[in-house]
């Protein structure tokens, strides 16, 4: 077995570490913490091999602090995969700036935000207070997963950042934004959750008929728009007939 | 006559529960929380599709321990039956479990559980016709994704086919022993996680004894046995995770994840399942008893040509006849008149 071995390495090995996950998948990993420098150097080397692509490299995962490689064992070994991510680690520059800021319109009323007097129970914090904080919020898009368009955000304000329910509660609606774990996320399918519903949006960030499917690139930014009912009833109209509700701006 | 008149059609007349159509899965999504989906047996799957001499990635039918029942509408098609030893039946004339067919309209084509295996797959000569989303035909019912509107097959669904041909009238018992594959030992590469459990937990996950549960579905496989200890505690920050991952959650009992795993998860793995043996721990029903054996990267790969070399031989064909069958099959001789008249058109 290589110096890369997933067991006996202990935390002053250096980094990246290098994991199997069977004979097609490698786990580059960079930290095991949730932080942007960490995620910042996931996405750069997710940047450098999408554009330099290998026919035997199938999928890139970014996620927190790794970055999946799924690859065909029969068309790039395990040596030479790894040998292509270590030189494109020496390669590659400083991160990209990535400036995009999307605003994300988000109804906070009060049958949009069903578990907004929960969060306030456990805070001891008003529930209007606990809008305008994460309103204020400059939030981050780390990862896809758990569902299609899915979308985990790190950046909740420390006030806020409560843990996850202890059972799961019904299901929300598409769309729902949704704070636990010390995180917020942006739902895309009506399901039962383990976070608390704090508000709504009526934007797609999944719309498979769209001409691009998935709105949010890992990387950019977010923050939220406070709209009335009317408006987000309105918007949700026009997202319905594919149209992009939500606004791209340089942050 | 013109030909779209006699286009044949498959119409659904029963279907069990997550019986669903599998193309071979959907790629470059999963950095979207995309599932791949597709089979659960990937080679029974690619041997139903060859049988009839379709593309290898054609739409085809994964029908689950819950079983279907089926005809043809229009005109007569090939089909292909592929994966365990599902009972397999066209009206009374049981057929061996793997078999080509020609089904024609008025006839009925019925499988069932049989005696073993949990997947097997129905295959259409020029496939299954249905909408692509994002670039797969694969259904992803907890996404409601692909397929039919995303959901199961139900009986009153029809199937159009892609690319009607000409019946070939080929039907017979399709040899394939590199199917017969026991789940007794189920080969795994350790990691990414190993290093969350000591060694002498790693060895009590490797011996097992483990049971398959019957919690399971398209989505992980739940074994019982003893109980794994994990050495840094049991979140990790989420990470991707591969098919035949196997997590070891808090209450210590792994999980394996399967075709329509989630793309990213937080609990240690331990080790993940190499690709060639995913469909034989798919195969097996619940309360088969396994344990695992650990290979190299190089062990898994040297498994993986030798599979994809057996999929490239031409596939033999034992005409029925020809087959050893239950004595009740054989003495029903209308029924093997039947049958040769079919296999010398």
């Amino acid at each position: 077995m290589t110096e890369e071995r997933a067991k006996g390495q202990g935390p002053k090995d250096k980094l990246p570490r290098f994991l199997d996950a069977g004979e097609a998948a490698l786990v580059v990993e960079f930290g095991t913490a949730i932080n942007p420098a960490i995620s910042e150097q996931v996405l750069a080397l997710d940047a450098f091999l999408s554009n330099d692509p290998h026919p035997g490299i199938l999928e890139l995962v970014p996620t927190y602090r790794s970055l999946m490689v799924h690859y065909d064992p029969l068309a790039i070994g395990r040596d030479p995969l790894i040998a292509r991510i270590r030189e494109a680690l020496l390669k590659r520059k400083e991160p990209a700036n990535r400036v995009s800021l999307w605003i994300v319109p988000c109804c906070y009323e009060a049958e949009f935000a069903e578990d907004l007097g929960e969060v306030s129970r456990v805070t001891g914090i008003p529930g209007d207070r606990i809008v305008a904080l994460q309103v204020e919020a400059l939030y981050r898009i780390y990862m896809y997963g758990f569902a299609p368009g899915f979308t985990y955000l790190g950046g909740l304000p420390n006030e806020i950042a409560i843990s996850r329910r202890l059972t799961p509660r019904p299901p929300h609606e598409a769309g729902a934004v949704l704070i636990g774990g010390g995180q917020c996320a942006i739902s895309t399918f009506s399901m039962p959750t383990g976070w608390h519903v704090i508000g709504r949006t009526p934007e797609r960030l999944y719309a498979p008929a769209r001409e691009q499917p998935f709105l949010l690139e890992p990387g950019e930014h977010v923050r939220f728009e406070p709209v009335d009912a009317a408006t987000f009833f309105a918007l949700d109209q026009r997202a319905a007939t594919g149209e992009i509700v939500a606004r791209r701006t340089a942050r | 006559m013109s030909n779209s008149a006699r286009k044949p059609s498959l119409a659904i007349l029963a279907a069990g529960l997550g019986v669903s159509l599998q193309d071979r899965g959907r790629n470059g999504y999963l950095r979207y929380g995309v599932t791949g989906a597709g089979p659960m047996d990937p080679l029974a799957y690619a041997t139903a599709n060859k049988a009839v001499s379709n593309d290898p990635h054609a739409t085809a039918i994964e029908v689950s321990l819950g079983g279907l029942k089926l005809s043809v509408d229009q005109a007569p098609l090939d089909l292909a039956v592929v994966g365990g030893r599902f009972a397999v039946y066209v009206d009374d004339r049981k057929l061996p479990p793997s078999s080509v067919v020609t089904l024609s309209p008025g006839e009925v084509l019925k499988i069932s559980a049989g005696e073993s295996g949990a997947w097997c797959y129905v295959a259409a000569a020029g496939g299954i016709d249905v909408p692509l989303v994002l670039g797969s035909t694969a259904t992803h019912i907890r996404s409601r994704m692909g397929g039919l509107n995303g959901r199961p097959l139900a009986a009153g669904d029809r199937l159009p086919i892609a690319r009607p041909r000409s019946v070939e009238r080929v039907s017979g018992a399709i040899v394939t022993a590199w199917l017969e594959r026991p789940a007794d030992v189920i080969r795994v590469v350790l990691g990414p996680q190993a290093d969350h459990f000591e060694q002498s937990q790693i060895d009590a996950f490797l011996a097992g004894p483990w049971m398959i549960s019957a919690r399971g579905d398209r989505m992980a496989c739940f074994l019982e046995g003893p109980k794994i200890a994990h050495a840094k505690g049991y979140n990790i920050v989420s990470d991707g995770i591969a098919m035949g991952a196997i997590q070891i959650p808090g209450q210590g009992q792994p999980i394996v994840l399967m075709a329509d795993r989630q793309s990213t998860g937080g609990y240690p793995k331990i080790a993940t399942v190499i690709g060639v043996d995913l469909g034989r721990l798919a195969q097996a029903r619940p309360g088969t008893s396994l344990r695992f054996s650990a290979v190299t990267i190089d062990q898994a790969v040297t498994a993986l040509r030798a599979q994809n070399a057996a999929l490239e031989r031409p596939l033999e064909i034992e005409p029925l006849v020809r087959t050893s069958f239950p004595s009740e099959f054989l003495l029903g001789l209308n029924l093997i008149d039947g049958v040769v008249a079919g296999s010398e058109h």
